[in-house]
């Protein structure tokens, strides 16, 4: 089974390097596509052994996601994982995450920051998610459950493995933060079967100043609505 | 009125734009009619005021003026939508440029790295 992780990187010079090498330790191939970084990303990337795209303009995570997903399935992958270039992600999650797909019992696996570990204990005790990202994240839920019906505990994780049928049929049409929104779409859409597993996420002063505002979730209610009605 | 006096110049002035560009052949006769009765209509409504009551007590609004009111706004927000809906398009034509792009300098490294 060839795994070919996608890692969708904008302005990342400080992180992509050994998030590349800790990849290459676990799956077969890393692509990273560069959405147009000012910085030395691309070069890093490149340095590093990466199968490296580049946008010439910078076009969104969406956008990022699907070129590297469509570079993975041209690289004949089996399973694609998509994976944060901030660092914020655990490689160590990855074996888990590949798990049900390479045993057939699901299509997509979702990472997810909430779900309950065997223990009882949630999986971000040891990395607290800061409280108005919590409260944004659980009013995207209730949204996805409208939507979708789908249920689950973490609709805006970068961290999910794909079949190679699910890459295929999946189609990110959305090029800003509102893929991951339409990913659950396509799940509901395609009838795909899902899984979600505990993953864990470093919320580091890094992460956390190259990630989201939590005003964000507005622009991606904004996107999603825009694109209902002009597609 | 002031303000009359001020329509009337400007519509004077767009009129001598739509002959201009028909002498130019930029535009047909079809259209050069179009324009001229449609500025003669602005012409007559800024002249009489008050003729513009007529059609608006026909559709059933009690003034010309806010009959205009009105159709502006249906204009606007029909325009507002277009103009979205093509920014949406435009966006994700330039994404499928920058993609193609991409991934055909992509292929131009993997060729690289196999000759070598």
């Amino acid at each position: 089974m060839k795994i070919i992780a996608v890692v969708p990187a904008y302005n990342e010079n400080n992180t992509i390097t050994l998030v590349i090498r800790n990849l290459r330790e676990r799956v077969d191939e890393v692509v990273v596509v560069d959405d147009g970084s000012y910085d030395n990303t691309y070069e890093l990337a490149k340095k590093e052994g990466a199968v490296a795209l580049q946008h010439f303009l910078n076009r969104g995570q969406g956008a990022a996601l699907k070129t590297g997903i469509d570079c993975a399935l041209a690289h004949r992958a089996d399973i694609i994982v998509t994976f944060d270039a901030d660092g914020q992600h655990d490689v160590c999650d990855i074996d888990s995450l590949v798990r049900p797909i390479a045993d057939g019992s699901a299509d997509v696996v979702l990472g997810s920051r909430f779900i309950k570990l065997h223990n009882n204990q949630q999986s971000t005790t040891n990395n607290k998610i800061p409280i108005l990202r919590f409260l944004t994240l659980q009013l995207a839920l209730l949204f996805t459950k409208l939507t979708t019906g789908l249920k689950v505990t973490d609709t805006h994780n970068g961290l999910r493995a794909l079949s190679r049928k699910a890459a295929q049929k999946i189609n990110i049409q959305h090029d800003s933060m509102a893929h991951a929104s339409e990913i659950l779409e396509e799940i509901a859409k395609y009838n795909l079967s899902y899984t979600e597993v505990p993953i864990t996420v470093h919320y580091t002063e890094y992460s956390k100043r190259k990630g989201q505002s939590s005003w964000n979730a507005f622009r991606i209610l904004w996107d999603l609505m825009v694109g209902k009605i002009s597609r | 009125m002031f303000i009359q006096l001020i329509i009337i110049i400007f519509v004077l002035f767009a009129l001598s734009r739509v002959f201009m560009r028909y002498s130019k052949s930029e535009i047909t006769s079809r259209e050069v009619w179009m324009w001229s009765i449609f500025w003669f209509f602005v012409i007559a409504a800024t002249l009489w005021p008050k003729s513009t009551d007529i059609v608006a007590q026909w559709v059933g609004v009690g003034r010309g003026a806010d009959l205009l009111v009105y159709l502006s706004i249906i204009v606007l927000f029909f325009i507002v939508f277009k103009i979205l809906v093509k920014v949406e398009k435009i966006d994700r034509d330039i994404t499928k440029v920058v993609r193609k792009w991409a991934v055909e300098e992509g292929e131009k490294n993997d060729k690289k790295i196999e000759n070598v």
